[in-house]
């Protein structure tokens, strides 16, 4: 990033991040506050709202009873009036308490109204498994928020990211869900993988949204990917490193997605390796796999797709490991391509 | 009631060692024999013995996510659910659900994990008892954090206007994970919810097993002779953190220490040794020696094999559906042929 180069350089966990550019855009803008379950004392779960009660109070980082439809839907008549709501949904997975508040009313009312209302909120929520937490909490679900239309979705992997990404969040008129993976996040009692503890400057700054980032580049197979997985598919690259020229595509966002970046890639290796956390079928994998063949099908020799196969997620070790899928299914994955 | 509530507190002692097992130093969740959170309900083992004790097989109990103190009191599997929260094929799930999501239909007993999902089942088994003409009945579990969420309030209604045969348990711990109980609702008590309903709202202002007894007597004998639901809000006290894990930063040193205090264990200790029963050591050492055993049976059995994963989606799969496709092979992408 260009103008990180410029401010001084700190390293900072994900959850850090998204707190830095939370707090900055509540300074500069008195519209702006938080409403969760246990965002105010404990600081969110995930740490995502850290430190912020102790600088804005509980009137502004608003600690709300456990009732999702009620302080979601209130999120979106805050912002329909002008103000622009963060609002946490602790787990993703606990959407469906509060789905007709997102995709009925935050999702629609922009287009229901032929723009006559905004709601420029954001919805933040976790997002993963890993750490055996079984079927209602290690959903990603990537897919059914963005298949659905009127939102923006955004899915950061590094802090750097994620600084950017939530600052173009907060300031953006529509409502966007930002889903944070958990394994990322750098809290205590999770430990991160390396890589998304990065430097992040100091001053604000926006990552535009559907620009999706080549984390590394590569002549022979084309891997897309998102969130933790961006991380797993780099290790699998980098084990590959010499027999195979892996490039790694983070989409960043969802919505809206970056289609050129894709295609040129495909363009370029004819192979193509799409690895998502959530369900195989109709989906994020699918999604990529159409739009390549609809604008490269003629420079494509193979796909392959890495993702949660269609089960509930199970909670014994042995089972969540087959199901999600490690560095090791993705290199298999990108050497199956090459064949 | 007594040997079930030292049941639950020694089988809660013993996972809690066994789940710090291999997190230490750096407490690493998804490490040692149990991964995953763990939600102990220490210290309100009370509301679980007083109302469960009324309960027959037939009758359906559905807990929340911190279920093993019911679980205990409903007379589901020990050894099957010790096993299922270590992760392995014969637990009461084969490993796929884990401590928050126990299932024992062979006692009617399930559990959720999401705040206060189990309500509306209840109702639903309220209601199949109720048109089949059956005096079984049905109890839903929640906390006091629950008391605010959609579906318990219409669980309320629905069990109300249908006079259904269940009653709604609140576990008043005085927390929601961080949320201390008045700055969740402005009633003092969950079991006000009641009134806005047009069912009964009785509430137990201390653990006192014999207590919540005599309330669940009520409650249930009211539910079987088809006069409909009861809320039944009982007090207890969160000894831990919300998880294994949590540091409870929020929250005073005293509340914990006064949780402490007021012990249910030891007030049913008292109860019994002044009606001069001396069964206590017996009772301690026979639920001990049970604990022992199913833990001990736990670890020995078998962790499932990875395909496992893939059964179990469908009672009635369809034919050639598999959760994992196999990948159409990568030479025919082209659509040349
Ligand atoms: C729908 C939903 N929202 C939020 C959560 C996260 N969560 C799990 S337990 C809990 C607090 C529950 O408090 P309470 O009902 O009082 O029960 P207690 O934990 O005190 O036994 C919360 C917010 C959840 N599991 N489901």
């Amino acid at each position: 990033m260009s103008d990180s180069e410029t401010a001084p350089e700190r390293e900072l966990t994900m959850s850090r991040a998204i707190v830095d550019a939370i707090a900055s855009e509540m300074r500069a803008n008195d519209d702006v506050f938080v409403m969760g379950e246990d965002v105010a004392d404990y600081g969110g779960i995930f740490d995502s709202t850290e430190g912020l009660l102790e600088e804005f109070g509980r009137e502004k980082i608003m600690d709300v009873p456990i009732s999702e439809t009620g302080f979601i839907g209130a999120a979106v008549g805050a912002a329909q009036v002008g103000m622009r709501p963060i609002a946490e949904l602790m787990f993703a997975d606990f959407f469906g308490v509060g789905m007709d508040q997102i995709y009925n009313q935050m999702a629609k009312n922009t287009y229901m109204s032929g723009s006559g209302v905004r709601v420029p909120m954001v919805l933040m929520t976790a997002v993963g498994g890993t750490y055996n937490d079984a079927a209602q909490h290690s959903q990603t679900l990537y897919g059914t928020f963005a298949h659905l239309p009127g939102m923006k979705v955004v899915v950061p992997s590094t802090a750097a990211d994620a600084k950017g990404l939530m600052h173009a969040a907060i300031r953006d008129d529509d409502p966007v869900v930002y889903m944070f993976h958990k394994r990322l996040m750098g809290i205590g009692w999770m430990p991160a993988p390396d890589g998304p503890k990065t430097p992040v400057s100091d001053e604000d700054y926006t990552i535009e949204f559907g620009n999706a980032d080549i984390k590394r580049r590569g002549d022979d197979v084309t891997v897309v990917t998102l969130g933790l997985h961006v991380h797993r598919a780099l290790e699998a690259a980098n084990d590959l490193d010499g027999e195979i020229d892996t490039e790694v595509i983070d989409l960043r966002t969802l919505v809206p997605l970056d289609t050129e970046t894709v295609l040129e890639s495909v363009r370029k290796t004819g192979r193509l390796v799409v690895v998502d956390e959530d369900y195989h079928s109709f989906g994020v994998s699918g999604e990529i796999v159409a739009r390549a063949a609809e604008g490269g099908l003629d420079d494509l020799s193979a796909v392959r797709r890495v993702t949660m196969p269609d089960t509930p997620i199970p909670y014994a070790r042995p089972l969540e490991q087959e199901v999600n899928p490690g560095a090791d299914d993705i290199a298999d994955a990108i050497r199956g391509v090459t064949e | 009631m007594y040997e079930w509530m030292v049941t639950a507190r020694h089988y809660e002692e013993r996972l809690q060692e066994e789940y710090l097992e291999g997190k230490q130093p750096a407490f690493d969740i998804s490490a040692g024999p149990i991964p995953g959170e763990l939600h102990l309900a220490a210290g309100q083992e009370a509301a679980a013995a007083g109302v469960c004790a009324h309960l027959r097989d037939s009758d359906t109990v559905t807990a929340p996510h911190r279920p093993h103190h019911v679980a205990i009191a409903k007379g589901v599997d020990l050894k099957r659910m010790t096993a299922e929260i270590f992760g392995r094929r014969t637990g009461l799930s084969k490993g796929k659900g884990g401590h928050m999501h126990l299932f024992d239909p062979a006692v009617n007993f399930a559990a959720s994990g999401i705040i206060a999902e189990g309500c509306p089942p209840a109702v639903g088994a309220a209601l199949a008892s109720k048109k089949r003409g059956e005096d079984s009945v049905a109890v839903a579990y929640l906390g006091d954090g629950a008391i605010s969420q959609g579906g318990f309030l219409e669980s309320l209604n629905l069990a109300s206007v249908h006079e259904l045969p269940v009653l709604f348990v609140i576990e008043d711990n005085d927390w929601a994970i961080s949320m201390p109980k008045e700055r969740v609702s402005d009633v003092k008590n969950g079991a006000q919810r009641a009134d806005g309903f047009g069912l009964p709202g009785v509430r137990v202002d201390h653990d006192d097993a014999c207590a919540v007894y005599e309330a669940a007597a009520k409650a249930v004998g009211r539910a079987r002779d088809g006069n409909g639901p009861t809320l039944l809000e009982v007090q207890v006290h969160r000894r831990m953190g919300h998880f294994m894990g949590d540091a409870e930063a929020y929250r005073p040193d005293a509340d914990t220490e006064r949780a402490k205090q007021r012990d249910s264990i030891e007030r049913m200790e008292r109860t019994l040794q002044n009606a001069g029963i001396d069964a206590i050591d017996e009772i301690r050492e026979r639920s001990h020696a049970r604990v022992e055993e199913a833990i001990e049976w736990a670890k020995e059995q078998p962790e499932p094999e990875p395909e496992e994963a893939y059964e179990d989606v469908f009672t009635n799969p369809p034919p050639g559906w598999h959760p994992d496709p196999e990948p159409t092979p990568a030479e025919s992408a082209g659509g040349d042929d």
